[in-house]
Protein backbone atom coordinates (compact mmCIF):
# COMPACT_ATOMS: atom_id res chain seq x y z
CA UNK A 1 0.00 0.00 0.00
CA UNK A 2 1.36 3.27 -0.98
CA UNK A 3 2.41 5.83 2.01
CA UNK A 4 -0.12 8.31 0.45
CA UNK A 5 -2.97 5.95 0.76
CA UNK A 6 -2.13 4.46 4.09
CA UNK A 7 -2.01 8.30 5.59
CA UNK A 8 -5.24 9.21 3.83
CA UNK A 9 -7.39 6.25 4.95
CA UNK A 10 -5.49 6.16 8.42
CA UNK A 11 -6.29 9.89 8.84
CA UNK A 12 -9.80 9.39 7.53
CA UNK A 13 -10.56 7.43 10.14
CA UNK A 14 -8.93 9.71 12.83
CA UNK A 15 -11.06 12.72 11.61
CA UNK A 16 -14.25 11.07 11.35
CA UNK A 17 -15.79 14.28 14.24
CA UNK A 18 -15.04 16.46 11.17
CA UNK A 19 -16.10 14.23 7.61
CA UNK A 20 -18.50 14.91 5.67
CA UNK A 21 -21.81 14.04 7.91
CA UNK A 22 -22.09 17.91 7.83
CA UNK A 23 -23.04 17.64 3.71
CA UNK A 24 -26.24 17.11 2.47
CA UNK A 25 -25.21 14.90 -0.71
CA UNK A 26 -28.16 13.50 -1.63
CA UNK A 27 -29.54 10.14 -2.65
CA UNK A 28 -27.18 10.25 -5.36
CA UNK A 29 -24.17 11.62 -3.94
CA UNK A 30 -21.42 13.99 -5.54
CA UNK A 31 -19.86 11.40 -7.44
CA UNK A 32 -20.00 11.35 -11.17
CA UNK A 33 -20.75 8.44 -13.74
CA UNK A 34 -17.63 6.21 -13.65
CA UNK A 35 -15.51 6.52 -16.59
CA UNK A 36 -15.62 2.59 -18.59
CA UNK A 37 -16.37 1.49 -21.98
CA UNK A 38 -17.34 3.85 -24.18
CA UNK A 39 -21.51 3.69 -24.25
CA UNK A 40 -22.40 3.51 -27.88
CA UNK A 41 -25.23 5.57 -27.46
CA UNK A 42 -23.03 8.29 -26.41
CA UNK A 43 -20.59 8.26 -29.51
CA UNK A 44 -21.18 11.55 -31.87
CA UNK A 45 -22.55 11.38 -35.52
CA UNK A 46 -19.31 12.09 -38.15
CA UNK A 47 -20.16 14.96 -40.84
CA UNK A 48 -20.76 12.81 -43.71
CA UNK A 49 -23.76 11.17 -41.71
CA UNK A 50 -25.25 14.71 -42.81
CA UNK A 51 -24.45 14.50 -46.16
CA UNK A 52 -28.41 12.95 -47.14
CA UNK A 53 -29.56 16.21 -45.81
CA UNK A 54 -30.63 18.16 -48.94
CA UNK A 55 -31.35 21.15 -47.84
CA UNK A 56 -28.07 22.98 -46.38
CA UNK A 57 -30.16 24.88 -43.70
CA UNK A 58 -31.84 21.72 -42.34
CA UNK A 59 -28.25 20.09 -42.28
CA UNK A 60 -26.60 22.86 -40.50
CA UNK A 61 -29.51 22.63 -37.95
CA UNK A 62 -29.07 18.71 -37.87
CA UNK A 63 -25.06 19.22 -37.60
CA UNK A 64 -26.03 22.00 -34.38
CA UNK A 65 -28.07 19.77 -32.50
CA UNK A 66 -25.63 16.78 -33.03
CA UNK A 67 -22.64 19.12 -31.97
CA UNK A 68 -25.09 20.43 -28.63
CA UNK A 69 -24.80 16.71 -27.43
CA UNK A 70 -21.41 18.46 -26.40
CA UNK A 71 -22.51 21.87 -25.54
CA UNK A 72 -25.20 20.82 -23.26
CA UNK A 73 -23.35 17.61 -21.58
CA UNK A 74 -22.57 18.42 -17.78
CA UNK A 75 -18.90 18.47 -18.14
CA UNK A 76 -19.51 21.75 -20.54
CA UNK A 77 -22.31 23.17 -19.09
CA UNK A 78 -22.18 22.97 -15.41
CA UNK A 79 -19.42 26.08 -15.62
CA UNK A 80 -22.15 27.88 -17.95
CA UNK A 81 -25.24 28.21 -15.32
CA UNK A 82 -27.39 31.48 -16.05
CA UNK A 83 -26.61 32.32 -12.32
CA UNK A 84 -22.74 32.88 -10.51
CA UNK A 85 -23.25 29.56 -9.13
CA UNK A 86 -21.28 26.58 -10.95
CA UNK A 87 -22.85 22.94 -10.71
CA UNK A 88 -21.26 19.83 -10.07
CA UNK A 89 -21.57 15.71 -11.45
CA UNK A 90 -23.98 14.34 -14.04
CA UNK A 91 -27.00 15.35 -11.72
CA UNK A 92 -26.12 18.38 -12.13
CA UNK A 93 -26.17 19.36 -8.13
CA UNK A 94 -25.09 22.95 -6.55
CA UNK A 95 -21.36 23.07 -6.14
CA UNK A 96 -20.13 21.61 -2.92
CA UNK A 97 -19.39 23.73 -1.27
CA UNK A 98 -22.02 26.61 -2.16
CA UNK A 99 -19.74 28.92 -4.74
CA UNK A 100 -20.66 31.92 -6.61
CA UNK A 101 -17.96 32.64 -8.37
CA UNK A 102 -18.41 35.87 -9.33
CA UNK A 103 -17.26 37.42 -12.54
CA UNK A 104 -20.34 38.50 -14.38
CA UNK A 105 -18.88 40.39 -17.67
CA UNK A 106 -15.67 38.00 -17.60
CA UNK A 107 -15.09 34.53 -16.52
CA UNK A 108 -15.86 33.59 -13.11
CA UNK A 109 -12.93 32.95 -10.55
CA UNK A 110 -14.25 33.17 -8.25
CA UNK A 111 -14.79 35.75 -4.33
CA UNK A 112 -11.67 37.20 -2.76
CA UNK A 113 -10.35 34.36 -0.21
CA UNK A 114 -11.81 32.06 -1.97
CA UNK A 115 -11.22 31.60 -5.79
CA UNK A 116 -11.59 28.41 -7.60
CA UNK A 117 -7.80 27.48 -7.85
CA UNK A 118 -8.23 27.23 -3.79
CA UNK A 119 -9.00 23.98 -4.90
CA UNK A 120 -8.81 23.42 -8.94
CA UNK A 121 -5.05 23.30 -9.61
CA UNK A 122 -3.87 23.36 -12.88
CA UNK A 123 -4.24 19.64 -13.71
CA UNK A 124 -6.97 17.39 -12.61
CA UNK A 125 -6.21 15.94 -8.70
CA UNK A 126 -5.56 12.15 -8.86
CA UNK A 127 -8.11 9.83 -7.60
CA UNK A 128 -8.87 10.21 -4.04
CA UNK A 129 -9.04 6.75 -2.37
CA UNK A 130 -12.41 5.58 -0.66
CA UNK A 131 -14.17 8.85 -2.01
CA UNK A 132 -17.60 9.19 -3.60
CA UNK A 133 -15.72 12.77 -5.11
CA UNK A 134 -13.41 10.61 -7.48
CA UNK A 135 -11.31 13.47 -7.99
CA UNK A 136 -11.22 17.34 -8.27
CA UNK A 137 -11.17 18.52 -11.59
CA UNK A 138 -8.41 20.91 -13.16
CA UNK A 139 -7.16 23.23 -15.33
CA UNK A 140 -4.93 26.35 -15.82
CA UNK A 141 -7.83 28.31 -16.72
CA UNK A 142 -10.74 26.74 -14.79
CA UNK A 143 -13.24 29.38 -14.55
CA UNK A 144 -17.28 30.20 -14.40
CA UNK A 145 -18.71 31.38 -17.95
CA UNK A 146 -19.23 34.63 -18.00
CA UNK A 147 -23.22 35.55 -17.94
CA UNK A 148 -23.66 36.18 -21.46
CA UNK A 149 -22.48 32.34 -21.69
CA UNK A 150 -25.20 31.18 -19.59
CA UNK A 151 -26.63 27.94 -21.34
CA UNK A 152 -28.35 25.96 -18.78
CA UNK A 153 -32.25 25.24 -19.10
CA UNK A 154 -31.74 27.39 -22.32
CA UNK A 155 -33.04 25.47 -25.36
CA UNK A 156 -30.87 24.74 -27.85
CA UNK A 157 -31.97 27.59 -30.27
CA UNK A 158 -31.13 30.45 -27.81
CA UNK A 159 -27.74 28.46 -26.91
CA UNK A 160 -27.05 28.17 -30.75
CA UNK A 161 -27.52 32.23 -31.28
CA UNK A 162 -25.71 33.34 -28.39
CA UNK A 163 -22.51 31.62 -29.72
CA UNK A 164 -23.18 33.24 -33.12
CA UNK A 165 -23.48 36.62 -31.15
CA UNK A 166 -20.55 38.58 -31.32
CA UNK A 167 -22.10 40.99 -28.00
CA UNK A 168 -22.33 37.50 -26.14
CA UNK A 169 -19.13 34.68 -27.19
CA UNK A 170 -16.35 37.02 -26.26
CA UNK A 171 -16.34 38.98 -29.76
CA UNK A 172 -15.56 36.09 -31.37
CA UNK A 173 -16.27 35.37 -35.42
CA UNK A 174 -17.82 32.20 -36.16
CA UNK A 175 -13.85 31.22 -37.80
CA UNK A 176 -12.99 31.72 -33.67
CA UNK A 177 -15.77 30.27 -32.48
CA UNK A 178 -14.51 27.35 -34.92
CA UNK A 179 -10.53 27.32 -33.85
CA UNK A 180 -11.93 27.64 -30.16
CA UNK A 181 -13.47 24.14 -30.01
CA UNK A 182 -9.94 23.06 -31.34
CA UNK A 183 -7.36 24.69 -29.19
CA UNK A 184 -9.01 25.75 -26.48
CA UNK A 185 -7.44 24.02 -23.34
CA UNK A 186 -10.85 24.04 -21.09
CA UNK A 187 -12.79 22.64 -23.80
CA UNK A 188 -10.85 20.07 -24.30
CA UNK A 189 -10.83 18.91 -20.55
CA UNK A 190 -14.47 18.14 -21.50
CA UNK A 191 -12.87 14.77 -22.96
CA UNK A 192 -10.43 14.52 -20.06
CA UNK A 193 -12.40 14.78 -16.79
CA UNK A 194 -10.03 13.04 -14.20
CA UNK A 195 -11.08 10.09 -13.06
CA UNK A 196 -14.56 9.10 -12.01
CA UNK A 197 -15.52 11.14 -14.06
CA UNK A 198 -17.39 10.66 -17.46
CA UNK A 199 -16.15 12.62 -19.86
CA UNK A 200 -18.03 14.59 -23.05
CA UNK A 201 -19.57 12.71 -25.92
CA UNK A 202 -17.43 11.31 -28.86
CA UNK A 203 -13.77 12.96 -29.41
CA UNK A 204 -13.07 16.63 -29.29
CA UNK A 205 -12.25 16.05 -33.03
CA UNK A 206 -15.76 14.89 -34.07
CA UNK A 207 -16.80 17.82 -32.06
CA UNK A 208 -14.88 20.57 -34.22
CA UNK A 209 -15.56 18.99 -37.22
CA UNK A 210 -19.47 19.08 -36.46
CA UNK A 211 -18.86 22.82 -35.14
CA UNK A 212 -16.79 23.33 -38.63
CA UNK A 213 -19.79 21.90 -40.72
CA UNK A 214 -22.29 23.81 -39.00
CA UNK A 215 -20.78 26.65 -39.72
CA UNK A 216 -20.10 26.41 -43.42
CA UNK A 217 -24.04 25.11 -44.39
CA UNK A 218 -24.87 28.68 -43.06
CA UNK A 219 -24.41 28.46 -38.94
CA UNK A 220 -28.12 27.82 -39.00
CA UNK A 221 -30.20 27.89 -35.73
CA UNK A 222 -32.62 25.20 -34.00
CA UNK A 223 -35.48 27.47 -33.35
CA UNK B 1 13.01 14.04 -5.92
CA UNK B 2 13.87 17.06 -3.70
CA UNK B 3 11.88 20.14 -3.93
CA UNK B 4 12.83 23.72 -2.20
CA UNK B 5 9.77 25.17 -0.02
CA UNK B 6 9.68 28.07 1.51
CA UNK B 7 7.64 27.79 4.31
CA UNK B 8 6.62 30.79 6.52
CA UNK B 9 9.71 32.46 5.32
CA UNK B 10 12.00 29.42 6.26
CA UNK B 11 13.76 27.47 3.11
CA UNK B 12 13.34 23.63 3.42
CA UNK B 13 14.21 20.85 0.56
CA UNK B 14 12.08 18.22 1.17
CA UNK B 15 12.49 14.79 -0.76
CA UNK B 16 9.14 13.38 -1.64
CA UNK B 17 7.60 12.53 -4.58
CA UNK B 18 5.68 15.28 -6.41
CA UNK B 19 2.15 14.38 -6.24
CA UNK B 20 2.21 14.27 -2.48
CA UNK B 21 -0.11 16.56 -1.23
CA UNK B 22 1.59 19.67 0.34
CA UNK B 23 -0.58 18.94 3.74
CA UNK B 24 1.28 15.79 4.11
CA UNK B 25 4.54 17.86 3.46
CA UNK B 26 3.88 20.21 6.19
CA UNK B 27 2.82 18.15 8.49
CA UNK B 28 4.69 14.93 8.69
CA UNK B 29 7.71 16.03 6.90
CA UNK B 30 8.46 19.46 8.46
CA UNK B 31 6.53 19.15 11.74
CA UNK B 32 3.95 22.13 11.37
CA UNK B 33 1.17 20.26 12.94
CA UNK B 34 -1.50 23.24 13.28
CA UNK B 35 -2.78 22.89 9.29
CA UNK B 36 -5.03 20.06 10.06
CA UNK B 37 -6.59 17.14 7.90
CA UNK B 38 -10.33 17.42 7.85
CA UNK B 39 -12.22 15.41 4.95
CA UNK B 40 -9.30 14.90 2.85
CA UNK B 41 -11.18 16.43 -0.61
CA UNK B 42 -11.05 19.85 -0.26
CA UNK B 43 -14.44 19.77 0.77
CA UNK B 44 -14.30 20.90 4.49
CA UNK B 45 -11.07 23.96 4.33
CA UNK B 46 -9.83 22.60 7.40
CA UNK B 47 -6.12 22.49 5.75
CA UNK B 48 -6.76 25.66 4.32
CA UNK B 49 -3.00 27.27 3.78
CA UNK B 50 -1.84 30.18 1.76
CA UNK B 51 0.18 30.05 -1.18
CA UNK B 52 1.52 33.89 -1.86
CA UNK B 53 -1.41 35.30 0.24
CA UNK B 54 -4.12 33.05 -1.69
CA UNK B 55 -6.18 30.66 -0.11
CA UNK B 56 -5.89 27.17 -1.20
CA UNK B 57 -6.71 23.75 0.16
CA UNK B 58 -3.62 22.11 1.02
CA UNK B 59 -4.94 18.29 1.24
CA UNK B 60 -5.33 18.30 -2.45
CA UNK B 61 -2.49 20.63 -3.52
CA UNK B 62 0.65 18.50 -5.09
CA UNK B 63 3.44 19.65 -3.24
CA UNK B 64 4.95 20.39 -6.64
CA UNK B 65 2.27 22.78 -7.34
CA UNK B 66 3.57 24.91 -4.44
CA UNK B 67 7.26 24.91 -4.67
CA UNK B 68 7.27 28.67 -6.44
CA UNK B 69 4.98 30.22 -3.78
CA UNK B 70 5.57 31.62 -0.36
CA UNK B 71 3.60 28.75 1.84
CA UNK B 72 2.26 30.12 5.25
CA UNK B 73 0.72 28.23 7.33
CA UNK B 74 -1.55 29.08 10.60
CA UNK B 75 1.99 28.72 12.69
CA UNK B 76 3.46 32.08 11.18
CA UNK B 77 0.32 33.96 10.06
CA UNK B 78 0.28 36.55 13.05
CA UNK B 79 3.89 37.38 12.49
CA UNK B 80 1.69 40.09 9.83
CA UNK B 81 -0.34 42.23 11.12
CA UNK B 82 -3.46 41.64 9.02
CA UNK B 83 -3.08 37.76 10.94
CA UNK B 84 -2.70 39.03 14.27
CA UNK B 85 -5.47 41.44 14.03
CA UNK B 86 -7.49 38.41 12.82
CA UNK B 87 -6.54 36.17 15.94
CA UNK B 88 -6.82 38.49 18.33
CA UNK B 89 -10.29 39.01 17.15
CA UNK B 90 -11.14 35.40 17.62
CA UNK B 91 -9.70 35.45 20.89
CA UNK B 92 -12.05 38.26 21.71
CA UNK B 93 -15.18 36.47 20.79
CA UNK B 94 -14.05 33.11 21.82
CA UNK B 95 -14.91 31.67 18.58
CA UNK B 96 -13.75 28.51 19.30
CA UNK B 97 -15.40 25.52 20.48
CA UNK B 98 -13.41 22.05 19.30
CA UNK B 99 -11.20 24.20 17.40
CA UNK B 100 -10.49 21.40 14.96
CA UNK B 101 -11.44 23.16 12.02
CA UNK B 102 -10.53 26.88 13.57
CA UNK B 103 -7.29 27.35 11.82
CA UNK B 104 -8.58 26.59 8.66
CA UNK B 105 -10.94 29.43 9.29
CA UNK B 106 -8.59 31.75 10.60
CA UNK B 107 -6.74 31.38 6.89
CA UNK B 108 -9.64 31.71 5.15
CA UNK B 109 -10.62 34.62 6.81
CA UNK B 110 -7.50 36.37 6.81
CA UNK B 111 -7.23 35.71 2.90
CA UNK B 112 -10.48 37.38 2.36
CA UNK B 113 -9.73 40.05 4.70
CA UNK B 114 -6.44 40.90 2.42
CA UNK B 115 -8.32 41.16 -0.68
CA UNK B 116 -11.13 42.95 0.85
CA UNK B 117 -10.70 44.87 3.77
CA UNK B 118 -14.69 45.34 4.75
CA UNK B 119 -16.37 42.24 3.43
CA UNK B 120 -20.10 42.43 3.91
CA UNK B 121 -22.23 39.34 5.73
CA UNK B 122 -22.64 38.48 1.87
CA UNK B 123 -19.33 38.78 1.22
CA UNK B 124 -17.88 36.78 4.65
CA UNK B 125 -20.72 34.18 3.59
CA UNK B 126 -19.50 33.02 -0.02
CA UNK B 127 -16.10 32.59 1.16
CA UNK B 128 -16.08 31.39 4.52
CA UNK B 129 -18.60 28.70 2.94
CA UNK B 130 -15.65 26.26 1.71
CA UNK B 131 -14.99 26.09 5.76
CA UNK B 132 -17.24 24.12 7.42
CA UNK B 133 -17.51 23.92 11.44
CA UNK B 134 -19.71 20.75 13.18
CA UNK B 135 -19.45 22.94 16.25
CA UNK B 136 -21.41 25.56 14.12
CA UNK B 137 -19.33 28.04 15.54
CA UNK B 138 -20.73 30.30 11.91
CA UNK B 139 -21.90 33.48 13.85
CA UNK B 140 -18.99 33.98 15.61
CA UNK B 141 -16.56 33.64 13.02
CA UNK B 142 -18.70 36.33 11.11
CA UNK B 143 -18.28 38.52 14.33
CA UNK B 144 -14.92 37.69 14.21
CA UNK B 145 -14.10 38.58 10.74
CA UNK B 146 -16.53 41.96 11.35
CA UNK B 147 -14.07 42.88 14.22
CA UNK B 148 -10.96 42.48 12.93
CA UNK B 149 -12.20 44.25 9.93
CA UNK B 150 -13.18 47.14 11.88
CA UNK B 151 -9.67 47.15 13.87
CA UNK B 152 -8.31 48.11 9.98
CA UNK B 153 -4.77 50.10 10.47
Amino acid sequence: MNVRLLKVLVLAVASLGVGLATFSLGSSGIADTSQGTPDPARRLKSVSEFQSIADAGTRSRALFVEAAKVITDPRCINCHPMNRQPTQGDSMHPHVPLMNAGGGAGPGIGPDGLMCSACHRAENSPAIPGSRVGSVPGNAHWSLAPVSMGWQKQTLGYICRQLKDPTRNGNRSLTQIHRHTIEDHLVGWAWHPGEGRRPAPGTQEEFSALIGAWIETGAECPS
Amino acid sequence: MPYALNVNGKSYSVDVDGDIPLLWVVRDVIGLTGTKFGCGIAMCGACTVHLSGQAVRSCITPVEDAANFDITTIEALGDAELGARVQKAWLEEEVVQCGYCQSGQIMSAAALLALNSKPTDEDIDSVMAGNICRCGTYPRIRSAIKLASSREG
